[in-house]
């Protein structure tokens, strides 16, 4: 149809009125209603399934898909089935905000879930914000990050060190050395370091960064043994983590006294590296596969079901699974013409659920997750053992590193 | 002077590991003339090789050696057969062939053995370390660089001692003219092309232990067999041997004073003036034009 005048002179009444009541959906057949009709509800599925970050990422992928099936082998959300759709953003974060744009604004999903990295986050985080849509987003990160369009169900830097590090000091001593792969990441975990550490009375002997994918580590382990420092603080991401333990390994060097304590290595790392080259060293984070609770039980036995006896479940893949479930919490409360992405954010403010971690629940204020800390040690049969369990979940502080600076509903306000 | 010594040490080992992955490239590009822009594949081919013996017969790495680097070879053998021979004197059109071939590999290598980090279990008997002049180094390490030295003794005495050898240096030297002389060039370059892909494979292989294994990392390892053999020279076996410890003590120094990041660049921007002002590398061969 040739658009005439008299067609644009049409439509733009009947637009006028029809917004002018404030009652669209009287006059725009199922307009309001399309995001969730015919009894589904399309959620988007981002993670890479290819290029350097797949390894990662296809666990998340599978983890989020395992949540959906069993939401929607038990009823779905009211009746209505989760439909996802599912993307490979090919570890490209160009590709990521495409395919973002795709599955917003072209297949109408009411969210997303999706991204390993910080970059691809990033990539993202503007189509979600001007689409007032919604990404949940699984990984630990930086922190430093206030969007009323991402649920973080991640840890942030309070959460992973708070209790790490002096228990690190108390443990092997004051002198830490931080290294850690070159990227935003690394930096500012280590800049919330320095704080804890000044706070406890640690020191660095020294700060390191080696470019990302970076596989000779012989002159950073010939600094480890001439700064002989307590502990190496490693926040070193990727291939690079294997090649730090595996040649830490060959170097002689003992981990019973000069342990590496890590953010970044999870069941996942330590399978590619292997159980001996891992064992003796240290990670804080909210969940290892080997915790003890009826739900983890459960997630991890439906895990190697649907996925494969010699799978293993992480510190990323158990957000990616829970907060599917949190998802479905937030759209129960919501009647089915209400169903829009800002809706399902005002419903999940405040949410809690026992996920396999222990009970999470999403901070009104600032979207990020409550969730608890633990301390464990790499052993050679490659999972872990749980030293150090926290007494309560720990609130997230997204801004932990910069006094003053606090995110609220209202987005980041000074104090 | 423990640090220095330490230092040195790392320095050599960080250039044997160049040198066993750049051995193949210089074999290749120096007497063949072919820019094989897929030998960081064949490394990773190598690694994935050990991975495969390992885990599927139980082949501890040292065994697996021989059969890794004839695997390799049989595999370099078919693509010089079946594609690059019928590239004769197009180098652009073998780069790109090249190119095409290293994609493949990753991804067939990808949907075959997963995306998973893979990694290599070290032999037991090199696990531990040893004492040398007072500084501690990994037995590992000293392991690759004699092995490095001891292929590049194996591969000088082919060209230099053998008649196959010679008939290669006839061929760099004048391929009409050596094939007017009965040399079967074309036998030749296989089997050439097979021997440089047997040693990337066998680099992939060695360096497995210490680093770790995925469909993507040959791509590190090609750029740093380049830089290795354009600083030589590029038809000089000798100049990959020195330029490949050049790099390696340059990067273990600047590594060490500041950090790797920063040698990266400089030893980047190094060879880059370098060549700006010696195009043809450090070590020349006199051809005959």
């Amino acid at each position: 149809m040739a658009i005439t005048r008299r067609v644009l002179l049409r439509s733009a009444a009947v637009f006028g009125t029809a917004t002018g009541t404030g009652f669209p959906h009287l006059w725009f057949k199922n307009a309001d209603l399309a995001m969730a009709a015919n009894g589904e509800i399309k959620v988007g599925v981002l993670f890479s399934l290819t290029g350097t970050t797949a390894i990662i990422e296809e666990s998340l992928n599978k983890a989020t898909l395992l949540a959906i099936e069993e939401i929607n082998a038990t009823g779905g959300i009211n009746g209505m089935k989760i439909v996802p759709v599912v993307e490979d953003p090919a570890s490209d974060p160009a590709t990521f905000s495409e395919k973002a744009r795709k599955l917003v604004v072209g297949d109408k999903c009411v969210s997303v879930f999706g991204s390993y990295t910080s970059a691809s986050r990033k990539a993202v985080l503007p189509i979600f914000e001007r689409q007032n849509n919604l990404y949940w987003y699984p990984t630990l990160y930086e922190g430093r990050e206030c969007s009323k369009n991402v649920i973080y169900t991640g840890a942030v830097p309070n959460q992973q060190q708070d209790e790490f590090v002096p228990w690190l000091i108390k443990r092997f001593g004051p002198k830490f050395y931080l290294i850690g792969s070159n990227y935003i990441y690394p930096k500012e975990e280590n800049n919330y370091c320095r704080k804890l550490l000044e706070r406890h009375g640690g020191e660095v002997v020294a700060e390191e960064y080696v470019p990302l994918g970076h596989s000779e580590f012989a002159s950073v382990i010939n600094k480890f043994k001439s700064t002989q420092p307590n502990v190496i603080f490693s926040t070193v991401v990727g291939d690079s983590v294997v090649a730090l333990h595996r040649q830490y390994r060959a170097a002689g060097l003992d981990p019973a006294k000069m342990p590496m304590a890590s953010l970044t290595t999870s069941e996942n790392e330590v399978a590619a590296m292997g159980g001996e080259a891992a064992a003796g060293h240290f990670t804080s984070a909210p969940y290892f596969m080997v915790h003890k609770s009826p739900e983890n039980e459960k997630f991890v036995a439906a895990y190697k079901k649907r996925w494969g006896d010699d799978k293993v479940t992480h510190f990323v893949s158990e957000p990616s699974y829970f907060q599917v479930y949190l998802f479905r919490q937030a759209v129960q409360k919501l009647a089915q013409r209400d169903i829009t992405p800002p809706n399902i954010r005002d419903a999940v403010k405040g949410a809690e659920m026992i996920a396999p971690q222990g009970k999470v629940r999403i901070a009104p204020e600032n979207l990020h997750t409550s969730l608890w800390p633990k301390i464990a040690q790499a052993k050679s049969n490659g999972q872990f053992e749980v030293l150090v369990d926290a007494a309560q979940w720990v609130p997230p502080v997204p801004y932990a590193a910069y006094p003053g600076q606090v995110c609220t509903e209202r987005g980041l306000t000074q104090i | 002077m423990d640090q220095f010594i330490q230092q040195i040490i790392t320095g050599l080992s960080i250039g044997s590991i160049l040198l066993l992955v750049a051995l193949g490239l210089s074999i290749i590009y120096g007497s063949m003339g072919i820019i094989n822009l897929a030998h960081g594949e064949f490394v990773m081919l190598g690694a994935y090789a050990a991975w495969m013996f390992q885990q599927r017969f139980g082949l501890g790495l040292i065994e697996s050696l021989a059969p890794i680097f004839l695997v390799v070879a049989v595999f370099g053998f078919v693509i010089e057969r079946g594609v690059l021979s019928f590239l004769n004197n197009r180098p652009l059109d073998t780069i790109l062939a090249t190119w095409g071939i290293g994609v493949i590999l990753q991804q067939a290598v990808r949907l075959t053995a997963g995306g998973e980090l893979r990694y290599v279990q070290m032999p037991e008997s090199l696990s531990g370390s040893a004492e040398i002049f007072g500084t501690s180094v990994s037995l590992y390490r000293v392991f690759l660089l004699v092995a490095a030295l001891a292929l590049f003794g194996l591969t000088w005495l082919l060209i230099q001692r053998t008649a196959t050898g010679m008939k290669l240096r006839a061929i760099i030297q004048d391929r009409a003219m050596a094939s007017a002389f009965g040399v079967n060039a074309r036998r030749v370059h296989g089997l050439t092309f097979a021997y440089g892909a047997g040693l990337a494979g066998l680099a992939g292989a060695l360096v497995s232990p210490l680093k770790s294994v995925s469909p993507e990392m040959g791509t590190g390892y090609v750029v740093d067999a380049f830089m290795v053999v354009v600083l030589g020279g590029v038809q000089s076996l000798v100049g990959t041997v020195f330029s490949a410890f050049i790099l390696g003590e340059l990067s273990s120094v600047i590594a060490f004073l500041q950090n790797d990041t920063v040698a990266k660049t400089l030893v980047l921007v190094a060879i880059v003036v370098l060549i700006r002002f010696r195009p043809e590398g450090l070590f020349t061969t006199r051809l005959r034009t």
